[in-house]
């Protein structure tokens, strides 16, 4: 038995997501028994990297190179799993991992758990793991029947540990099948860590006042390296990007620190940003929902406090 | 064009989250429910528009019991022609994602649409599950989509951005935020809606995978420590120091 993960590399390279679904597998792995393999499908520079966070070896699918096609995926997944007698498969809650989960799940015949937030235990004839439910307002404990599941892992919800060395690299044998979708164009922001995987965010909202105004919350993010979000009336303005768009109906993020500027809090937007470590609210209104869901908060102009929270961000790094 | 489009129910976004039966139950008294909105807003008027370009039908699809109708009939009356509700409790996304596939095959639709998540469970499951028993092409998380009867160019939301591709034939597509212009149905709308047909179909599956054992409620912040807006290095110090974050 074992668990095979899927380690996303987008352009060659691991990002830290990697890390995590491999370690969370290990993990997994360690629970239920067995070991984790890795699969990487297309280029990847350096796959057995992967063994130092837990994978016991990787296997390559070196030869793809038709893009995220959640058929080609899944089948090529499939395989593999059937290869390494895989009863859990591990994919990250990413677009990609999203996309191939279901489709993973139904060609296994296995019980499928999104988002999951804890590593999987076998109990009571199944499979228990735990994940948010109503946009991390709550925690469901989900029971899977059987003896076979496809977990997709939420991001930075576990630590991730160095626990092993570079391990070997298997080139994978699977029938690829033919492209379901053509990739044409991926347009990515450059040099930005995206939304769901940034550590730091900081984010501003309709007081703002208009779009004109963005320049000191940009500032202050370039200062601590952090990416930029907005509330949703923002980003239907056309003040700030969609993609910048977090709550209910945007995307839900799991930052260390969420600096929330002008944004009063309302119910959907806690509802992508309340699962942050650390939330810090500023603005001028004692009353704004937000501060109750804060740990820090700053009753003031955020015209005049963010543009001096940006020097003492400063004065820190110097020191 | 056939168009299919998948609805769910999902409580109002301000709904209070509480728990009965000793947490296994998500307590629903007093919960106003709606459609799912990116079902609404998004996949179905999307498909409308389809529609209206090319000509065809849509037709909404609910796994659910009877109880689901009246989100039913908004989608009938915002404007889809016929709907089907597929008479079962949802279970999980397996049991759902299997009778809308038992339903759609063998019916030639060009595009299955669905949400890109429900808001209560926040599965994003459903769509591929659904392409996978169809054998079809998945494209997830479409804020926008042209197609010109036979092929469509979708650009989906990724990390940080959009990837365009193109997909031809029928496929299944899920939808979020961009993809279309909410509609509010209209007086005439809301009459039509009553004529139009609502078919009960049987359950083809009715077995679930996965289930809930119980729920909890996320441990209540300690309370806001307010800073003095005059000490901005205060605050740094204790993001520093305190909250280890920095
Ligand atoms: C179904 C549904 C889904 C939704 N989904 C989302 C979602 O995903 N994400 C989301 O964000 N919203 C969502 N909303 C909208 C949400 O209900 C709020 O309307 C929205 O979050 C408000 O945005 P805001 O805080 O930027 O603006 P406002 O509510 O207008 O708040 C502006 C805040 O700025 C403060 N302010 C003004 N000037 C200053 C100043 N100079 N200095 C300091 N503070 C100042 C004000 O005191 C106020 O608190 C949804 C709504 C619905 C109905
Ligand atoms: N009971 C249901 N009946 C019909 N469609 C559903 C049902 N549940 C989910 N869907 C569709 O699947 C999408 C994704 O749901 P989920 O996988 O639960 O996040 C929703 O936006 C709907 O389009």
């Amino acid at each position: 038995m074992s668990v095979l993960v899927l380690a996303e590399s987008p352009k060659g390279k691991f990002k830290k997501a990697a890390y995590e679904a491999v370690h969370y597998g290990h993990k997994a792995a360690q629970s239920l028994g067995g070991e984790c393999v890795a699969l990487v499908i297309g280029a990847c520079d350096d796959p057995g990297a992967l063994g130092t966070y837990g994978a016991s070896k990787v296997i390559h699918v070196a030869d793809y190179a038709g893009g995220i096609d959640a058929l080609v995926y899944a089948s090529i997944i499939g395989q593999v799993a059937g290869q390494v007698g895989a009863k859990a498969v591990v994919v990250n809650h990413s677009s990609t991992g999203k996309s191939i989960a279901g489709r993973v799940g139904v060609k296994m015949d296995a019980g499928v758990v999104s988002q999951v937030n804890s590593v999987p235990v076998a109990e009571d004839g199944g499979i228990t793991v735990t994940k948010p439910v109503f946009s991390g307002k709550a925690f469901a404990k989900c029971k899977i029947a059987g003896d076979k599941c496809v977990l997709s892992l939420m991001g930075n919800a576990l630590p991730i540990e160095e626990v092993g060395s570079p391990c070997a690299v298997e080139a994978g044998s699977v029938d690829i099948p033919a492209n379901s979708v053509t990739v044409k164009e991926t347009k990515t922001v450059d040099g930005e860590v995206p939304l769901p995987e940034a550590e730091l965010v900081v984010s501003a909202g309709r007081g703002m006042k208009g779009p004109e105004n963005w320049g000191i919350i940009d500032e202050l993010a370039k200062t601590i390296g952090a990416t930029t979000a907005c509330s949703r009336p923002v980003a239907d303005t056309g003040w700030r990007p969609h993609h910048e768009h977090v709550g209910q109906t945007g995307v839900a993020i799991r930052p260390n620190l969420y600096i929330a500027a002008g944004i009063s809090g309302a119910i959907q937007h806690l509802a992508g940003v309340n699962s942050s470590k650390c939330i810090v609210v500023i603005n001028k209104d004692p009353e704004a929902p937000f501060f109750k869901a804060a740990d820090y908060g700053v009753c003031a102009d955020l015209f005049d406090v963010v543009p001096r929270l940006t020097e003492a961000f400063k004065k820190m790094k110097d020191a | 064009m056939k168009l299919l489009v998948c609805i769910t129910k999902t409580p109002e976004t301000t709904a209070k989250i509480a728990f009965t039966d000793g947490d296994s139950k998500f307590d629903e008294s007093g919960v106003q429910f709606i459609m799912n909105p990116y079902d609404e807003w998004y996949a179905l008027v999307r498909a409308l528009e389809l529609k209206e370009q090319h000509g065809g039908t849509v037709t909404a699809i609910n796994v659910g019991p009877a109880a689901n109708d009246v989100i039913i009939r908004k989608a009938l009356a915002i404007g889809a022609d016929d709907a089907v509700r597929i008479d079962t409790e949802a279970l999980s996304s397996s049991q759902v994602a299997a009778n809308i596939a038992a339903h759609a095959k063998d019916k030639g639709y060009d595009v299955i649409f669905t949400g890109k998540e429900s808001i209560d469970y926040n599965g994003s499951e459903v769509g591929g599950m659904v392409a996978e028993h169809l054998g079809l092409p998945y494209v997830s998380y479409a804020s926008h989509m042209d197609h010109d009867g036979s092929k469509a160019t979708v650009s989906r939301d990724i990390e940080g951005g959009v990837e365009v591709v193109d997909v031809a034939g029928s496929f299944v597509l899920s939808a979020s935020k961009g993809l279309a212009e909410q509609r509010i149905p209209n007086m005439r709308g809301i009459m039509m809606a009553k004529r139009k047909p609502l078919n009960v179909e049987a359950a083809a599956v009715s077995d679930s995978k996965v289930s809930v054992v119980s729920y909890t409620l996320p441990a209540a912040k300690g309370g806001v420590k307010m800073i003095d807006p005059e000490n901005m290095d205060e605050l740094v110090r204790l993001l520093h120091e305190e909250a280890k974050v920095i």
